[in-house]
Formats: C-alpha cells, structure tokens, sequence
C-alpha cells in the first residue's frame, strides 16, 4: 500500500491525481478497512492546515466534530455532539462525513437544510456544488476521484432558529433511525431536512410550504405538518430499523423541532 | 522456545488478613486498569505463527472441494489443514461430542469452521484463509425453530408432569413470548497461542471457562495421551457462558504440532459473534391459572428454544428454563413441555442465567397478567404464592431444604426508597439523551417488579466437583486451583477464604494448568465461589489442623505457630515443611429427572428481584431505564463489593436484553456480528442502581455463601419489560423491545 503523508493541499492533490483515497480522521475509513477493503493508495489529509480552518461560513473539510461541537452553527453544533463518542468525535470531520456520504451522516441534514455547498478542488480549479447536486446516491457523491473537499460552504446569513434532534436505540454510539433539522428564518421560511430515511439527506418542500404558515406552536395544523413529513420520506426496512417506523419517527421528529423553533420564536 | 509466558493473577498482600467479609481489593484490578494485565490475546513467544480461520459463508451446503492451493503458494503461509488432518476424533461437545473441528462433508451454520491456516503474520494469514477455496453445493437451510420440532430434529425434549392435571383455576391467563438471540460479547475476543514442547505434545494458553472440558476435547482430537497436552489459565476479558465451548483450542494445538511453531490466534470482532455460543432464542406458550385468592392453582408452559446446528448445552439450557418455567412460585399442578430443536441456525449454549432467563421473561408477565385479571397488587399475588425453604419447586417437587428468602427478597424491595419524579430538561436524563428527541413533556414514567430463581452449580445428577490445593511456601500460603478467573474476582474471594481459614495474610493465588491440579469445573452456574472456595476453605482448614495438631499450637499467623502467646514455630521454618493440602470439594448430590421431569435435581437455589424505574417518551419508543433497584439472596457475602459488581453487571446485561441486544438472524445468516450494529447499553444508557443484599446462613457454600453472578441477570430484562408496559399500557411480549414495538400501534 503506498502511503503519503501530506503537508499542504498541493501535496493532497498531487496525491489524488496519482489515484490515493483521502484520508481525515479515518473514522469510515479505517473500518472498511477492517472489513477487507484495503485501498491501495493514501493519503492522509490531517496535516494539511488549509483544510482545518474556518473562516465565516466556509468550514474547512478537515474540522472535527470535537471542534464544530463548541463552535458550529446551532444545530450543526447539536449533530456534532450525537457523533460517535468523544474519541471518535476529535477524529473525525465534517468532509469524512461528507465524503462518506451515508444516508445516516448526522451533519448532512444540517448541511440540506441551509442550501449549504460543496466545495471540491482539484489541479484543475475549484468547483462548487450545492448539497443536492453533490449527494447522488447511498455513499456516492459527484466528486470525481481527483477532486478533495475543501471546504462546506454555508450561506452568508443562517435562519435564526434551528433544531437538530437524532432517533437512535441507544444514547451514545449510534447510526441514526432519523435524523432532522429544522430550521426557521424571522420571516417564517422554514426549512425541513431529513437523514437515515432516503438514500441522500432530503427536504420536504410540501412540509416547508405548510410550515410557513404556521406561528403557533399549539396549532392543530401541525398534526398536517407531521403528515406531510411522513408522507414525504423515502426509508426503507433493515436490520436497524423499519420502513413504518422511520417513517412514523420522521413526522414526530419534525413537528417537534418545529414547535421548538416556534416556541423559541415567541419567547 | 516453550517458556511459557507468565499469567499475572496473583493476589500478594502482606500485612493485613483481607478474610471474608470485606471488600478487599481485587489483585488484578489495578494492572487491568493500567493495561499491564497479560490477556490471552498479548500473550507472544519467540517464533511465533498466526492461525485464520476460513468459515462457511453459507447456513447449510455439501463441501464439494477444498484446494489450499493457491493458499499455500503465498509467501510466509505455512499450513493449511482440513479435516482429514484431524488426528483424532473429528468430532467435539462440550456435553455430546457432535461438532466437527473442522467441517468434512457438510456445512450446517454460517461461520462453521472449514479449515485453518497458518502463517507469519496475522495479515498473511487472513489473506492465506481468503485465498483458500472451498467449493460448495448450497442446500436448504432449517431455520423455522417450529418446522424443526415438527420433524423432530431435537437435541432434547422433557416433559414435567405433577400433581393434579384435571385441576382448574377460576382465573386464567394465556400469553406467548419471544425472546431475542441475545450474544455475551465479551470485549476480549477469543484468542490463545498454542506452544508444541518438541516432544509430541502441546501446551495451550487460551481464552477458556473450563480448562479441564478443553482438556479432555483437545486430547480426543488430537489422539494424544492426557499427559501430552496441557491447558493452561491464563488472563481472560470476559466470558459469560461464551467460553465453555471449544473454538480455537483444537485449531491452534493442531497447528503448533503441524509446524512446530508457536500459534497464536485472536479472533476479530466478527469471527468472535460467529466463533462462539449465543443465548437461546425462545418461545414461551404460558397458561396460569389461579383460584379468587390469587393462589395458583395450575400452570401450563410449553418452552421451545432454538439450539442451532450443534448441542452445545442445549439439553442443559433447555432443563433450566422448563425446570424454572414457574419462577420462585408455589404451585401444586404443573405442565411443561420444551423443546431445544436443531436447526441450521447459529449454535447456541451458555449464556448468563442459562435458561432461566427466557422463561422468567414469560413467567413475570404472567404473573403481571394474573393481577391484572384479579384485580390485585401484583406484589401481593407473588406474595401469596412466594416459594420458600420447606416448599417443593412447583415443577421438579424437589423439597427445597437450602434457605430460600423469596418472600424476604420481595418485602425489602418494594421497602427500598423510590426516587423522586424527575423534572429535569437535562437531555442525559431524558429518553434520547443528547439526540435532544425527547423533551420532559413527552415522558411518561413506568414502574415493574420481576423475581427470578436458578439453580446454583451443576444439576441432574451430574458429579459437580472442584479440587483446589493449598500450600506453605517460603512466600506465603498458596492456593492452587485450575479454576477460570473471567473477570468476576474469583482470584479475590478464594485468597479472603484462604485467610480467614488459615489466619495467614500473606496469600497468593495461582491459577494452574490441568497436568498440576484436577478440575475445578466450569465457571459457569454461578458455582465457582461456592465450590472452588468451598474447596479452598477445606484445603485451607486442614492444612491449619494439621499444623496446630503437629506443633500442639494454639493459631496460626504471618509471623508461624503460637502457643501460649509465644511464638514456636517461626513461618519460615514451617515453609520449609512441604506442607500442603489438596481437596475436592463435592456439593450434595443431585439425581436425574423421572419420565415425569420429578426428582431433586438441584444442589441449591437463589432468588433476587428487581424494580425498574423507566421513563418512556411513548411517541417515539424512547426508553431511559432510570434506576434498578434490587434485593438478592446471596447467602453470606464475601466480599460485599465484589457482589455489588455482579449486580451492576449483571443488571446491564439483562437491561441490554430487554431494550437492544439481538443477534438478528434471517435465513440463518447473522446481519449485525459488529459492535456497529450489536448494540450493547453504553455508560449513558445505564440506570442507577440500589442493591440490597439478603444474607440467609445455611446454603452449603463456604461460609453459607451462594452463587451471585447470574440472579442479576434472571430478572432485570423482565423487570424492565414490566415498568415499559406500565408506562405505555402495551402487551410487549418480545424482547428486546425495540422503539417501533412502542411507538407503533399494532407492533409487536
Ligand atoms: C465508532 C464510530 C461511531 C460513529 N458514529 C457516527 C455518528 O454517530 N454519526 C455519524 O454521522 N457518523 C458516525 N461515524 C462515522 C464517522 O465517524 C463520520 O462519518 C466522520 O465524520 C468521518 O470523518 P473522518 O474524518 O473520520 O473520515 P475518513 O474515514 O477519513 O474518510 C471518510 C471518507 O471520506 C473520504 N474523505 C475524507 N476526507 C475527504 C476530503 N477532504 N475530500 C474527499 N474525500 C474525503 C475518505 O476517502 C473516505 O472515503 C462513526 C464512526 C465510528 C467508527
């Protein structure tokens, strides 16, 4: 196996063109690894400062979970603290997780429900693609292999309200059931996403329509809020969990954010 | 090249008497919580081979070809062996020998073991395996536990009869139950390193809860005398019914005498879920029936648990659960008949509360149902039909003559304190914990009450026995003894035994290989303490008789012999004695069951209870288990600290079962056999827990004192089931009870 420590992003992409798989925090990785999917080439991303920084609403690809969890934005701050364990949570990062690309990634919601984009950067220049163009599939994503995430790339101003909540069977050390995000602007755009309940993370824009609408958390519309959720999700039935039940999970899950961010909206 | 590493479980503490009674420290907790504690699997010699184990990807086929061809061809790949390469007898069990070593002609579970490898590193040697090809011819898998009793393929059935059968109760209640495969998952792997001693022979170093069983099995197998293999403790992460049988050890002692190298093996997290034993899944047919009073009256049960392709201790697992099918309940007029089928399943043996468990799942929401059906407390209808000292198991007729405080264990539970409501919006206090699902408003709290009763030690007529040596050495007393320390502090409570009976404080004891000691028996049936310590207590005694005899001395201490407040033997002086005493040490006898299920089948018995406190967001299925509180007849306990810690664990384990453990297994084909997907309760999702420990002298222990390791476990998951349904008003009769059979109307 050939193995390259990079120092810089020239180095990283030098790699990448060569055919290496990057690795972050190897949180995903390592574990295919342990089940028999050795790659080849690597090369390993941590020292590479540029992917590590922050500035405004350009997260690099390189920041751990440990550190969005103090410094992110609201609910992607409250996804960051359900990640794993504390170990796994200063391993890993947002552009593992995006790069990985499972339907269960607890950041992706977040990152659907700000219209957040992707930027990829290979030798040949810097794209960027919003989160709906990016994610295609279950774990596959349109980056080409030559291309490294760079940075996700927030929109300049954040809804002002934003939950995050995660179903798993138990408290710590798990793979979502469903995972949402609600978020609402002072102007009562609202905005629902969903994780663990489609093979990308998705929105629910008849969920959205309704939502707008609505200022009272007590509102007897929500009960069509919660409907319109349910409906709108595409889960499937496995070991983890079945199709009914994310689906049941989903409708509860976004009505209660959205009480949340009315609730909080009033006070 | 054969030096064998050293185990590390001694227990050296000078000074002080640390007898029984205390909470003295264990000896190996602080290097295991440093990371200096040897366990098998940092166990390493010079020259050392890694073995692979290349296993059926398929539940049930005919092995037409194996080629270790283009295995062999890898560089570093020393040995590929099959089943003709089984020296000895093919076949192995810890109770009928029926397992092949190595699989021959047909596949009958997915992971079955279908040829070794060895080779210079543990990479090479998995890749070696991998390369390895098998042809197969997929057959048909049995996997419906109920087709299989159908046809009859069955390891065994029993049937109980007693008392009346045309008697009926004016109340009745009917359930059916299912209990999940629940897996041990012990956190240390299976591994070992075989070592061969240039003469023919084999020293094996393995994970193991019963050297002797692998002793016996490994020289079958090998066709070698019992002299030339010797098996030895060494340090173990955990076992919990999973280690009894063999796995690796046969594997590895053929490899070592094949290559005349080292082997060392350590099962990854997966081979480790296929590699050993599970708990038996279950289904429970239950009638009760009672009188106005609340007095049973009559109680029907058919038990049907699925053992797998192989025996294992299914015929044990399945007496248990149909032997304990009533729980600690008095009931004249009894039916039960079980089952444990064949199938083409996962093999399952032991596991913590071997049978007990499963049915006590059944017979706890019985009981719950009957009260309800009364109209009465449920704790007044276990009350009334509490078992105690001088009454016959209500499925055996066996008269209980050992202390048995089930009505005590229910009187001081319900008195234990409740806690207060909880009004805190701190999300690690909430259902969900810091997936922020849950709120406070969304909670509703629920209470339940289990009792749950086993045998302690081996039962139906079996020889139960456990040899233990102690001797005078120049460094302190030793005790001596082929017993399995897994982690519960059995290194600890047989040094307190040796103490208190010697009067010596310097104590060490070693755990020894089968050339050097007879057996202790398994760790396993909560018997250790209660036999290898009552060995330990008989050695200890006799050896300070005989020395008092010899020297007419008054006690014995530290410093030698006293008399008359002199000292007349000085200690090193009578180290040099060669004084020493070994005993075996036997529990009264037990007889094997009549065509009837009759008979006294069981040298002791303990009961303990458990209270769950749950808080339920109903509209998820969100479930934060609270607190447990429990009361348990432990006889004496000899180290207060060490039973507590069995308690704890042992409740986790059963609160695992009630809201998460599953091996799920669909077509014979295990779907989750990693930490990623079989999910064990994390610190986070572990209640409080209160113990109450009832001391009642009189069991045949050492001391009085009885088995703790597996009450714990019996009925914490039907406690919990019990506070669940209080919660929800739900019939819940499966566990695990996952958040889509709560949440969902109709569910399970
Ligand atoms: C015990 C455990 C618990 C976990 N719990 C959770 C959880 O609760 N929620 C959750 O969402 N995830 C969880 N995960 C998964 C994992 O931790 C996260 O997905 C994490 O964000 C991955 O980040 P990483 O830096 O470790 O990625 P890596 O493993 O290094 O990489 C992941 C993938 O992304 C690619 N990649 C990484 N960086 C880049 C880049 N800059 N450009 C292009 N491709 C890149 C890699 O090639 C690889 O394919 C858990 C993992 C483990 C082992």
């Amino acid at each position: 196996m050939d193995f390259v420590v990079a120092t810089d992003l020239e180095e990283a992409l030098d790699a990448l063109g060569r055919g290496a798989l990057p690795l972050a925090g190897g949180t995903d990785l390592m574990v295919g690894v342990n089940a028999g999917q050795r790659p080849d080439n690597v090369v390993a991303l941590r020292r590479v400062r540029e992917l590590r920084q922050r500035n405004g609403q350009r997260i690099g690809a390189g920041v751990t979970w440990r550190v969005i969890e103090d410094e992110g934005p609201r609910a992607l701050a409250q996804a960051a603290r359900t990640v794993g364990s504390p170990q796994i949570r200063n391993a890993g990062t947002l552009g593992g997780n995006v790069g990985t690309a499972s339907p269960a990634g607890d950041g992706l919601p977040f990152l659907a429900a700000v219209d957040a984009e992707i930027e990829l950067t290979s030798r040949e220049g810097v794209r960027t693609l919003r989160w709906d163009e990016f994610f295609t599939g279950v774990k596959e994503t349109a980056r080409r292999t030559d291309e490294l995430i760079t940075a996700v790339v927030l929109p300049a101003a954040l809804p002002g309200r934003q939950e995050f909540a995660k179903i798993g069977v138990r408290n710590a050390m798990v793979i979502a059931t469903v995972a949402c995000v609600v978020t609402r602007a002072d102007d009562g755009t609202t905005t629902v996403a969903l994780g663990s309940v489609a093979p990308t993370p998705i929105r629910i824009p008849e969920a959205e329509e309704l939502a707008k609408t609505l200022s009272d958390p007590g509102s007897a519309a929500l009960d069509e809020f919660q409907h319109l959720v349910a409906a709108g999700v595409r889960p499937i039935t496995d070991h983890r969990s079945t199709e009914e039940y994310r689906r049941h999970g989903a409708g509860v899950l976004a009505r209660r954010l959205l009480t949340r961010c009315l609730r909080e909206g009033a006070a | 090249m054969t030096a064998p590493p050293s185990t590390t479980l001694t227990d050296h503490v000078t000074g002080t008497v640390n007898g029984i009674g205390e909470s003295t420290v264990r000896p190996d907790g602080i290097p295991k919580l440093q990371g200096s504690f040897a366990y098998a699997s940092d166990l390493e010699t010079e020259g050392m081979l890694w073995a692979a184990t290349v296993r059926s990807p398929h539940p049930h086929a005919r092995i037409v070809d194996i080629d270790p061809g283009p295995a062999l061809a890898i560089g570093g790949v020393h040995a590929v062996l099959t089943a003709e390469d089984v020296p000895g007898r093919l076949l192995f069990g810890l109770e009928h020998p029926d397992q092949p070593v190595l699989a021959s002609d047909v596949v009958r579970y997915w992971g079955e073991p279908v040829a070794i490898v060895a080779a210079e590193d543990p990479e090479t040697a998995r890749i070696a395996a991998a390369a390895v090809t098998v042809e197969y011819v997929v057959l048909d898998p049995l996997v419906d536990p109920e087709e299989a009793d159908t046809r009859d393929e069955v390891f065994r059935r029993i049937r109980i009869r007693r008392g009346d059968q045309d008697v009926r109760g004016s109340v009745v209640v009917e359930g059916v139950y299912e209990v999940g495969m629940q897996d041990q998952a012990p956190l240390g792997t299976e591994a070992g390193l075989a070592i061969p001693d240039g003469e023919g022979g084999v020293d094996l170093y393995a994970t193991t809860q019963y050297v002797h069983a692998d002793h016996s099995q490994i020289v079958a197998s090998l066709d070698l005398t019992a002299e030339m293999v010797r098996s030895h403790p060494t340090g173990i992460g955990g076992a919990f019914g999973a280690r009894e049988d063999v796995n690796l050890h046969i594997h590895l002692c053929m490899l070592a005498l094949y290559t005349r190298r080292p082997v060392k093996q350590v099962y990854q997290r997966s081979e480790s879920f296929t590699g050993h034993v599970h708990r038996h899944p279950a289904r429970l047919r239950y009638r009760h029936e009672a009188d106005e009073d609340g007095r049973l009256v009559r109680v029907e049960a058919d038990v049907l648990i699925d053992g797998g392709a192989y025996a294992s201790t299914t015929s044990a697992v399945l007496g248990n659960a149909c032997y304990f099918a009533v729980g600690p309940y008095k009931c004249d007029n009894v039916n039960v008949d079980g089952v444990g089928v064949r199938t083409n399943n996962p093999p399952c043996g032991a596991m913590r509360g071997f049978g007990a468990v499963q049915v006590c799942f059944a017979h706890e929401a019985q009981m719950d149902r009957l009260a309800a059906a009364l109209d009465m407390d449920p704790l007044e209808l276990r009350r009334r039909n509490a078992l105690a000292t001088g009454d016959a198991l209500a499925t055996t007729g066996q008269r209980i003559d050992t202390p048995l405080p089930t009505r005590e264990v229910i009187d001081s539970l319900v008195a234990m304190p409740m806690p207060e409501d909880d009004d805190s919006e701190d999300p690690l206090r909430l259902p969900g914990g810091t997936g922020l699902t849950t709120e406070r408003r969304d909670v509703r709290r629920g209470v339940g009450y289990a009792f749950g009763i086993k045998n302690l030690g081996f039962s139906e007529g079996s020889d139960d026995y456990a040899q233990a040596r102690v001797l005078l050495s120049p460094q302190g007393a030793i005790v001596e003894t082929a017993a399995i320390e897994v982690g519960q502090g059995l290194v600890t409570v047989v040094g307190q035994i040796a103490r208190s009976a010697l009067g010596i404080g310097n104590v060490e004891v070693r755990h020894i290989d089968t050339s050097r000691i007879g057996s202790a028996g398994s760790t396993s049936a909560s018997r250790q303490t209660q036999l290898t310590g009552g060995a330990v207590l008989a050695a200890a005694t006799a050896l300070r008789d005989r020395v008092l005899t010899e020297f007419a001395g008054e006690y014995l201490d530290d410093d030698g012999v006293w008399r008359d407040g002199e000292l007349v033997v000085p200690y090193a002086e009578l180290a040099s004695g060669g004084w020493e005493e070994t005993t075996t040490f036997r529990h009264p006898p037990t007889e094997e069951p009549d065509e009837n299920g009759q008979g006294t089948l069981h040298a002791d018995f303990a009961v303990a209870g458990h209270r769950a406190i749950v808080d339920v967001d109903v509209g998820l299925g969100l479930v934060r288990v609270v607190r447990i509180d429990t009361a348990q007849d432990v006889g004496k306990a000899l180290n207060p600290e060490s039973v507590r810690g069995q308690i704890e664990g042992g409740i986790l384990q059963g609160v695992g079962l009630a809201m998460m453990e599953e091996l799920i297994v669909e077509g014979g084909v295990i779907r989750n056999p990693t930490f990623t997907d079989y999910l064990l309760p994390t610190v986070l999702d572990a209640p409080d827990v209160e113990a109450l420990l009832i001391e009642q002298e009189g069991s045949w222990g050492p001391h009085g004192a009885k088995g703790v390791g597996e009450p714990p476990t019996i009925s914490s998951t039907a406690a919990v089931a019990a506070a669940i349904r209080e919660a929800t008003g739900l019939a819940l009769p499966r566990v695990p009870i996952r958040p889509e059979h709560v949440a969902l109307e109709g569910g399970v």
